[in-house]
C-alpha cells in the first residue's frame, strides 16, 4: 500500500530523514518508535503534505501513486489520514462544522452525492459513542478550550468518521491517561481491517499493549535503523534506546 | 482646504434653494435648527486629514465629488419586485422603506402595532405628534461638533421616526429599509427612536444601493433609551461599490437601560461609522458589535465613544475586521470614564484579519478613565490566517480556497454568535458567505 524509498526530508534548511525505507502493506499495523529528535513527527508531517517540510530525495508510493506529488487535500481525499500529535485549535469553526466540509470533501471525491447537515448529525452521533465524547463537542470550536485527552479523542473521532485507508497516529497516546488511552486504542482498533493499514508513531511501548503491532521500527538518527515484530516494542520498552544508539554507532 | 469648501458651499447653495421654498409651513424651531447646523457645517466645512478625528481617512474625494441632495429631485420609481429581494424579514414584520433618503410610503408595510407605538416617516410624525420629534430630533446626535451630523440637520426633512410607548414589547423586529437608487446623490436617511420606560424591541437599519455609481449617504441614528427600556439594534450596510457611506449613531441611556448595537458594513468605497453611546442614568448596559469584511480599495472606519458619565455601568465593545485586496481600515475606539462614574466595567476588543499584503490597519484604543473604582479593560489584535489551521483543514481532505474562507468565517463568527434574531443572522451568514466566495465556487466552475 506504501512504499517509502530512500526518504529524505528537511525542515529549516536542516536534514532530518535521511534515506528512510518503509513498506507498509494492506491490512498491516506498524509502529515507528524512537527517542526524541529521531524524525518521527518529521515522518508523519512529510507522509501528510506538511508544506513547512522538504521532500529533498526519495520517492513515497501510495496505492500505486507518486504521494509526494499530490497536494495535502489530494492525499486525504484519497484516504490518507494524519492524527496530529498537537491539533490546532480553530477559533469560531464548530466540529460539526469542520467534519461536514471534511466529510463533503472526501464523499465528491469519490463521487459520493454530499450528505446535508442532518445526515452529517446523524453519523456523527454514531461515532460519538466510540469515543466517548459528549454530543456538546460537536457545537464546540475545533479543539479549543479541549483539554490534552479531548484534543487527541478528537483526532480519533475525525478518523472514525473519515475511514481512512492509510491511518498515521502521530504520538496520538502520549500525554493520555489509561483511560483515554484505551479509548484510543479501541479507535484503532475499529479501524483495522484488510484493506487498510495503521502507522502507530510513538515513544513508548504503552499503546502497543492495546494495539497489537504487525511490525517495530526504530527510527534514529532521521533513518530506520532496527525493524522486528512486536516483540521489540518490549524490548525497548526494558531496555531503552541507548542500546539502539551503540548498535548504530557501532 | 479649497475642495473642502468647495464641497460645503455646494450644499449651502442647496440649502438655501431648499429653504427658500419651505419658508411657509415650517415651525419655527425647525427652521433654526436647519440654520444653525447649516451654519455649523458651512462653518466646518468637510474635515481634512489635520483634524484629529479624520487622521486616517481622507475625504478629499467625498468634498469634490458633486452630489446633489436627494430632496431637490423626485424619487426614484423602484419596483416592488425589487425592494422585495432586499427584504430580510417576513412580511409580518413592521416595515418603512425610504429611497434615496426619501419615504416610499408604496413599499412600506406592516402588521398593526401594539397601541402607544408610532412607526412613520418624520414628515408625518410632524404633523401627528410635533412635540415628540421636537424632543428628540438632533437633541441626541452632536451636530455641533460633528460636520456630518450638522449636515444631517440642516437638511432634515424626511426619516423615520419609531416612538414605542412604555412596559410595550413588540415582537417582530422593525425593519427600516434606505434604498439607494439614483446615482449622484445625496441621500440622508434620518431615524428617530424613543423607546418608552421599561419598552423592549429590535430595529434594524438597513442601507442598501441598488446601483453600483457613485452616491453620497449620510445616515444619522438617534436612540433615546429611557429608563428599564431594552433595545436592540442592527445595522447592514450593503452600499454600491463606488458610494461614500457616512453614519452617526448615538444613543441616550436612562437609569437600568440596555442597549445593544451591531453593524455589519460590507459596502461603500468608502465607510465611516461614528457611533456614541451615552450613559446618562445608573446600571445601564451597551454592547457594541461591529464586523467589517472589505476588499479593493474599500476604506472603513469606525469611530466609538462610549461615555460613562455615571457609576455602576457595563459597557463591551466588539469589532472585527476582515481586510483583502489594498482595503483599509481605521478603529478609533474611546471609552470615557467621568470622575463620578464608580463602578464602571467596560472592555473593548478589536480584531483584523488581514488576507493579503497591501492592507492598512490603524486601530486606537482610547481609555479616558477619571475615576478609580473601575474595571476597564482593551485589547486589539492584528493577524493572518494561521498555516497550521490552513494545513490541519487541508490534511482533512479541504482544499486551501475553501480552508481560508472557513477560517475567515470562523474569524468573525464570534461577531454573528451575537445576533439572535432570525432570520437576520441567517441572512448574515448569506451575506457572509457570499462576500467571501461560494463554497463550491470552484467545483461550480471547473
Amino acid at each position: 500500500m506504501l512504499s517509502i524509498r530512500d526518504l529524505s526530508v528537511g525542515v529549516d534548511g536542516k536534514t532530518i530523514l535521511r534515506n528512510l525505507n518503509l513498506e507498509v502493506g494492506a491490512g498491516e499495523v506498524h509502529a515507528v518508535m524512537g527517542p526524541n529528535g529521531s524524525g518521527k513527527s518529521t515522518l508523519a508531517q512529510a507522509l501528510a503534505g506538511h508544506p513547512a517540510y522538504t521532500v529533498t530525495g526519495g520517492e513515497v508510493t501510495y496505492l500505486g501513486r507518486n504521494l509526494l506529488a499530490m497536494p495535502p487535500e489530494e492525499r486525504a481525499r484519497a484516504g490518507v489520514f494524519l492524527a496530529f500529535q498537537y491539533p490546532i485549535e480553530i477559533a469560531g469553526v464548530s466540529n460539526a462544522a469542520f467534519l461536514k466540509a471534511a466529510i463533503n470533501e472526501l464523499r465528491a471525491a469519490r463521487g459520493q452525492e454530499e450528505l446535508d447537515a442532518m445526515e452529517v448529525l446523524e453519523l456523527l452521533e454514531q461515532k460519538l459513542a466510540l469515543v466517548e465524547m459528549d454530543r456538546s463537542f460537536l457545537n464546540r470550536p475545533v479543539n479549543e478550550g479541549f483539554s490534552g485527552g479531548e484534543k487527541k479523542r478528537n483526532e480519533i473521532l475525525q478518523m472514525a468518521v473519515l475511514q481512512p485507508t492509510l491511518a498515521i497516529l502521530d504520538e496520538t497516546d502520549s500525554g493520555l491517561d489509561i483511560d483515554a488511552l484505551k479509548i484510543v486504542a479501541q479507535g484503532v482498533n475499529r479501524l483495522r481491517r484488510p484493506d487498510n493499514a495503521i502507522i502507530l508513531v510513538t515513544h513508548y511501548q504503552r499503546i502497543l499493549q492495546y494495539v497489537e503491532p504487525d511490525h517495530v521500527h526504530v527510527l534514529f538518527d532521521g533513518r530506520i535503523v532496527k525493524s522486528a515484530g512486536k516483540e521489540l516494542a518490549l524490548e525497548l520498552e526494558r531496555r531503552g534506546y541507548d542500546w539502539i544508539k551503540e548498535e548504530v554507532a557501532a | 482646504m479649497t475642495t473642502a469648501l468647495a464641497g460645503a458651499d455646494r450644499y449651502l447653495a442647496e440649502f438655501e434653494k431648499l429653504e427658500r421654498r419651505d419658508a411657509t409651513g415650517t415651525p419655527a424651531w425647525l427652521s433654526e435648527l436647519r440654520r444653525s447646523a447649516m451654519a455649523r457645517f458651512a462653518e466646518r466645512g468637510f474635515p481634512t486629514t489635520r483634524d484629529e478625528d479624520w487622521r486616517y481617512t481622507n475625504l478629499a474625494a467625498l468634498a469634490a465629488a458633486p452630489f446633489h441632495s436627494a430632496s431637490s429631485a423626485d424619487p426614484h420609481p423602484v419596483s416592488t419586485e425589487r425592494v422585495h429581494r432586499v427584504l430580510i424579514g417576513s412580511s409580518a414584520w413592521p416595515r418603512l422603506v425610504f429611497v434615496d433618503g426619501r419615504y416610499a410610503p408604496e413599499h412600506s408595510s406592516g402588521p398593526a402595532l401594539p397601541d402607544g407605538v408610532r412607526l412613520s416617516s418624520l414628515a408625518e410624525a410632524m404633523i401627528d405628534d410635533e412635540e415628540l420629534v421636537e424632543r428628540h430630533l438632533a437633541r441626541h446626535a452632536r451636530w455641533d461638533t460633528d460636520v456630518f451630523a450638522a449636515l444631517s440637520t440642516a437638511f432634515v426633512r424626511d426619516g423615520a421616526v419609531l416612538y414605542v410607548a412604555a412596559e410595550t414589547v413588540i415582537a417582530a423586529p422593525i425593519e427600516l429599509v434606505f434604498l439607494t437608487a439614483r446615482p449622484g446623490v445625496l441621500s440622508q436617511p434620518r431615524i428617530l427612536v424613543a423607546a418608552g420606560p421599561h419598552s423592549r424591541f429590535t430595529v434594524v437599519e438597513r442601507h442598501v444601493g441598488l446601483t453600483d455609481a457613485a452616491g453620497f449617504a449620510n445616515a444619522v441614528t438617534e436612540l433615546a433609551v429611557a429608563p428599564g427600556a431594552a433595545v436592540d439594534h442592527y445595522v447592514l450596510q450593503e452600499q454600491g461599490a463606488s458610494a461614500f457611506h457616512m453614519a452617526t449613531i448615538h444613543a441616550a441611556l436612562e437609569r437600568d437601560s440596555a442597549f445593544s448595537t451591531c453593524e455589519a458594513t460590507f459596502g461603500a468605497r468608502l465607510a465611516r461609522t461614528t457611533s456614541t453611546v451615552r450613559f446618562g442614568g445608573e446600571g445601564g448596559r451597551a454592547a457594541l458589535a461591529g464586523l467589517y469584511v472589505t476588499g479593493g480599495r474599500q476604506h472603513v472606519d469606525h469611530h466609538v465613544t462610549v461615555d460613562h458619565a455615571v457609576p455602576r455601568c457595563t459597557s463591551r465593545q466588539l469589532f472585527k475586521g476582515v481586510l483583502d485586496g489594498s482595503a483599509r481600515a481605521v478603529f478609533d475606539g474611546r471609552v470615557i470614564v467621568r470622575p463620578d462614574a464608580q463602578k464602571t466595567d467596560a472592555a473593548q476588543t478589536n480584531k483584523h484579519l488581514l488576507l493579503s499584503d497591501g492592507v492598512e490597519v490603524d486601530s486606537k484604543p482610547r481609555l479616558e478613565i477619571f475615576a478609580d473604582d473601575v474595571k476597564c479593560t482593551h485589547g486589539a489584535a492584528e493577524g493572518q490566517l494561521a498555516p497550521e489551521a490552513i494545513f490541519y483543514l487541508r490534511s482533512r481532505g479541504v482544499d486551501e480556497r475553501r480552508a481560508r474562507r472557513l477560517l475567515t468565517l470562523g474569524f468573525v463568527r464570534e461577531v454573528v454568535d451575537r445576533i439572535t434574531v432570525e432570520p437576520i443572522r441567517s441572512y448574515l451568514d448569506r451575506a457572509l458567505e457570499a462576500r467571501l466566495g461560494s463554497e463550491r465556487g470552484s467545483k461550480e466552475i471547473s
